[in-house]
């Protein structure tokens, strides 16, 4: 079994950090900044993939994600380059899936064919809301007319096409979402991330939440609530869920996430990129430096990662399980085991099963539709009591 | 000892909490020069951090202050600063015997209070004069009239001459001190060449000396090098030092008749030595002992378990420790299904058990899980023999048991007119017979006959909310008697839990049983599956409440760039747990033990 990373397939992330403004609501690693240097960043970027891939050897890269920040920002012709570098450094797959991130907006819309033409083949737009005034709340700067504006491009631009909507929002009712999602799935992508808004720990959301600032925000039973009805009106429109917060019509998953949920490797280039990669019997995470002008300097003097650290069987177990129950599919008990015979021990598991929250078939184990509402607490009771 | 006993006084002050004995006793230190002004603090006399934070006097403690009298004699004044609590009655009781007169500071905005009233009349039985002292008048809402009026109607003392004071700013103090000199009496004619009899009127360790205890004597004279013996538990020491506070130990060549003093005789623990002892000369013993002397025994009972199981070696190092210094505090080891090893400890009252479990948990460093108080219940089998129950866990099956008896008090309440109906209630509500009620002036007094164990819990949170705070509270036991008691246990998600077992009155379990599976309910945090929780007599469950299971809890998004801050967010969950305690498959968080019990009606 210790080639299993491999078996979760090989892709690559890339970072860019810069925003026109910051949401009130998002956690990631991004940056406003009115000048860019793109001349170096790409010089930075290119060095990277020399780096890593004289590290990793030969592979078959499945996958490559542009994120940030907002790279639909980027220079279409830098996106360009690093798609080509990095197929010249790994062997690109067949179907090899290229996806960037973009904002709805005219601006980025007008860049779309570039992308394609540096060999974007999938996109992922942050429409987030299908009304102004919630959209306003949320801090985006588009509006609800300018996304389907910019979602009409990309339909003529990109085969595959996904899009995020934000919802438990301040306010909303569960009919209120009903009708918003409605909307949603007749716009016809092949793909949406639909995420429960989430108040979290460093964001302007978390602050005003502290000071009581953010009413109307559902409890836990309208949340869950809501979680139902997501699935109700996906399964139906023939999107249904393939994790958590993501839907799809089979076969149009993301290639690139299920790499992280299915544990496989992953090189993550940019400020703040993480990495997981096997090597022989072993797995290694990275973290790049976070700030970006650091990891700048770090990646010209020629190494943007800041940590480098093996991950031990019992933790590489913990986070093999933690992103495989999130998957419909579920994961391989034997690959758990084989990383810690002590994760999802067969008492945990029966526990668990006479609750009705995780199944077991042909020796896969996965989350029923209860249990991956509390994947939480699921993915505790199967931890080992003895870290 | 050259101090003519004509020119001795021995006082204590009486006083309800919070009226101004800690402040009067700085004053009359200060005022007299006793000590330098830079060396002035707060609350002079009470040592422990523990009677600083809660303003309380748990440890009798004296001070020998030097007075330049208005007729121009120096007299000496020993003030003795006693427990004022209802838990350590009996140690003020000793102190009370030491000395002869007792100042009585009432309040003069607020009042004579229940605990005033228990400790006056303490002063009364050991033959006192008291000398009446109104404090606070200088505050607007002051009403010497009224307040004298009623420590007369109250109390039935002449308060005609009470001295008005200000112990904040001062104001009143000399009239104390001349008060003291010419209204109390000074202590009877003991005689020096008697053999020794003193009083142990206190003892405190002292990590450098050992055991100091304070000592009354009343014939005989005491100094270093003589061999003593305690009269009640028999030990002989040599005696290393004898000498006395000003407040600081201040060495003196002896001790004589009259006199108030310490005495460090290489004791090695406060358990050596009892309050109310007589101590005398081994080689030349007096014929009998001072009367008086009562073992303490504890009335209140609970579990003390550590959170952390592995802590379970220090705690019993540290319950040794503090049991060594305190011969109230017993304690044995108990094993509960639900919290593993612990204690099961015996203390004088409720105030005592939070003083024992914040010094576990403050200079031990041991964080604690208490189970609910309970009293001692006489259990009579029908085989006739008497068996004392100190844990409902411990109950043996009814069909053994012909009877139960339990410890009732007499309660004094004192409260304002507009309280007097929701106290009422209160006492009838917890099971209480109404012995007396009267009035004074606005104020009601009401007396009850109530069942300990329904007082050790709430009873006293519940009468300062009920009253806002203006009721004051004393009691005292009275005995055993029968009632038609059970104990009731609680099933949580059909598993009983031993640490929530208690007894209760059968007329009142459906109630009570009611309000703990509510509390409980609210108290546990949702599962993945739906809990039963019940309450049961026996095998017939009374009460009933459903948790229902967690609907949500899951993160949003998790991608290649969250895994390891997830991953730790996942062990801080684990970790999270360690504080809970498992039951079957169910985590009930450590505060519910005691929170549960509580009862908001």
């Amino acid at each position: 079994m210790a080639e299993n990373w491999q078996t979760g397939g090989f892709g690559l992330y890339v970072h860019w950090p810069f925003c026109e403004a910051k949401c009130p609501y998002c956690d990631f690693n991004s940056h406003v900044t009115r000048k860019v240097d793109h001349a170096r960043w790409r010089r930075a970027f290119l060095s990277e993939i020399a780096r890593v891939s004289a590290e990793t050897g030969p592979r078959v890269l499945s996958s490559i994600f542009f994120g940030g920040g907002t790279p639909s920002l980027m220079p279409p012709d830098l996106v360009g380059d690093i798609v080509t570098a990095a197929c010249a450094a790994w062997t690109p797959a067949n179907d090899l899936e290229v996806t960037l991130e973009a904002n709805p907006r005219s601006v980025e819309a007008n860049r779309f064919e570039g992308f394609r033409d540096g060999g974007v083949n999938r996109i992922s737009m942050g429409l987030q809301a299908l009304n102004d005034h919630d959209l306003r709340q949320l801090g985006r700067l588009h509006s609800v007319a300018e996304a389907k504006a910019a979602f009409d491009v990309a339909r003529s631009v990109f085969h595959r096409i996904s899009f995020d909507l934000i919802y438990a929002r301040q306010s909303q009712s569960e009919e209120d979402w009903r009708r918003e999602l409605s909307e949603a799935l007749e716009m016809a992508a092949d793909h949406l991330s639909l995420y429960q808004l989430t108040i979290e720990p460093g964001t302007a959301f978390w602050e005003r939440d502290r000071r009581g600032a953010l009413p109307g925000l559902p409890d836990e039973d309208r949340a869950a609530d809501m979680y139902e009805i997501t699935q109700e009106l996906c399964d139906a429109a023939g999107l249904p869920a393939y994790e958590v917060s993501n839907h799809a019509q089979p076969g149009s998953e993301s290639r690139h996430n299920l790499i992280y949920w299915r544990y496989g490797d992953y090189v993550g280039i940019g400020p703040g990129a993480h990495g997981r990669l096997g090597s022989g019997d072993g797995r290694i995470a990275t973290e790049a430096w976070r700030n970006p002008g650091a990891w700048l300097d770090a990646a010209e003097a020629g190494d943007g990662t800041r940590i480098t650290n093996p991950v031990p069987r019992d933790e590489q177990a913990t986070e093999c399980l933690m992103m495989g129950l999130r998957l419909r599919e579920g994961l391989l008990l034997q690959r758990l085991q084989a990383l810690d015979p002590r994760v999802a021990s067969a008492r945990a598991r029966a526990a668990l099963q006479e609750d009705g929250l995780i199944w077991e078939r042909d020796g896969q184990v996965g989350a029923t539709d209860r249990g991956r509402l509390l994947l939480n607490s699921v993915v505790g009771a199967l931890l080992p009591d003895q870290p | 000892m050259s101090t003519p006993l004509s020119r001795i006084r021995n006082f204590s002050i009486v006083a309800h909490i919070d009226h101004g004995k800690s402040t009067l006793a700085d004053r009359l230190i200060q005022l007299t020069g006793t000590v330098a002004e830079r060396d002035m603090k707060e609350q002079m006399l009470d040592a422990m951090d523990i009677e600083r934070e809660r303003g309380i006097t748990i440890k009798a403690n004296t001070v020998r202050i030097d007075y330049p009298a208005k007729d121009g004699h120096t007299y000496v004044l020993n003030l003795i600063d006693t427990p004022g609590h209802v838990d350590f009655g009996y140690e003020v009781s000793r102190s009370m015997q030491a000395v002869e007169g007792s100042l009585l500071v009432v309040d003069a905005t607020q009042g004579v209070e229940a605990q005033t009233l228990a400790n006056v009349y303490t002063a009364i039985e050991a033959d006192h004069e008291i000398v009446p002292v109104l404090n606070k008048v200088d505050l607007p809402a002051a009403e010497p009239d009224r307040v004298r009026e009623q420590i007369e109607d109250v109390i039935g003392i002449d308060a005609s001459e009470a001295c008005l004071i200000s112990a904040k700013t001062g104001v009143g103090i000399p009239d104390v001190l001349e008060a003291i000199v010419n209204r109390l009496p000074p202590p009877p004619e003991g005689d020096p060449d008697k053999p020794l009899k003193a009083m142990l009127v206190d003892s405190k360790y002292d990590q450098y000396l050992g055991v100091i205890c304070i000592v009354r004597i009343i014939d005989g004279t005491l100094k270093k090098g003589d061999r003593i013996r305690m009269m009640k538990t028999g030990g002989t020491y040599d005696v290393d030092d004898v000498g006395v506070y000003r407040p600081a130990m201040t060495h003196v060549k002896s001790l004589g008749a009259g006199e108030i003093g310490y005495l460090n005789a290489s004791i090695k623990q406060v358990r050596d030595t009892r309050v109310g002892d007589t101590i005398t000369h081994e080689k030349r013993p007096c014929e009998t002992p001072l009367p008086g002397f009562k073992p303490s025994v504890p009335v209140v009972f609970c579990g003390l378990f550590p959170v952390d199981a592995n802590d379970f070696e220090d705690m019993r190092d540290a319950i040794e420790k503090l049991a060594l210094n305190d011969a109230s505090f017993t304690y044995e080891m108990e094993t509960s299904a639900a919290l593993g090893f612990g204690f099961r400890c015996g203390f004088l009252g409720l105030l005592h058990l939070e003083v024992i479990r914040d010094r576990l948990e403050r200079e031990y460093d041991i964080e604690l899980i208490t189970t609910a108080p309970s009293v001692i219940y006489h259990l009579f089998r029908k085989d006739g023999e008497r068996v004392d129950l100190h844990n409902p866990a411990d109950m043996p099956d009814m069909t053994y048991v012909s009877h139960i008896e339990e410890p009732r008090i007499k309660a004094t309440v004192m409260v304002p007119d507009e309280y007097l109906g929701d106290v009422l209630k209160l006492c009838q509500e917890r099971r209480g017979i109404q012995l007396d009620l009267t009035y004074v002036g606005g104020r009601a007094m009401t007396v009850y006959d109530l069942p300990l164990n329904e007082v050790v819990f709430d009873f006293y949170d519940r009468l300062k909310s009920v009253t806002k705070g203006y009721a004051s509270f004393d009691y005292e036991m009275i005995g055993y008697r029968e009632d038609n008691l059970v104990k009731m246990s609680i099933l949580v998600n059909d598993e009983p839990v031993d640490a929530l077992a208690m007894m209760v009155h059968r007329d009142r379990a459906e109630m009570r049983g009611r309000a703990m599976c509510e509390k409980l309910k609210e108290l546990i945090p949702r599962h993945m599956f739906k809990i039963p929780i019940q309450a049961a007599i026996g095998g017939k469950v009374i009460a009933r409440e459903t948790l229902s299971a967690m609907r949500k809890d899951v993160t949003a998004k998790c991608y290649g760039g969250d895994a390891t801050r997830k991953k730790k967010l996942l062990e801080k969950q684990k970790a999270g747990k360690k504080k809970m305690r498992q039951f079957g498959k169910v985590e009930i968080p450590q505060e519910a033990f005691i929170s549960a019990l509580k009862m908001d009606s």
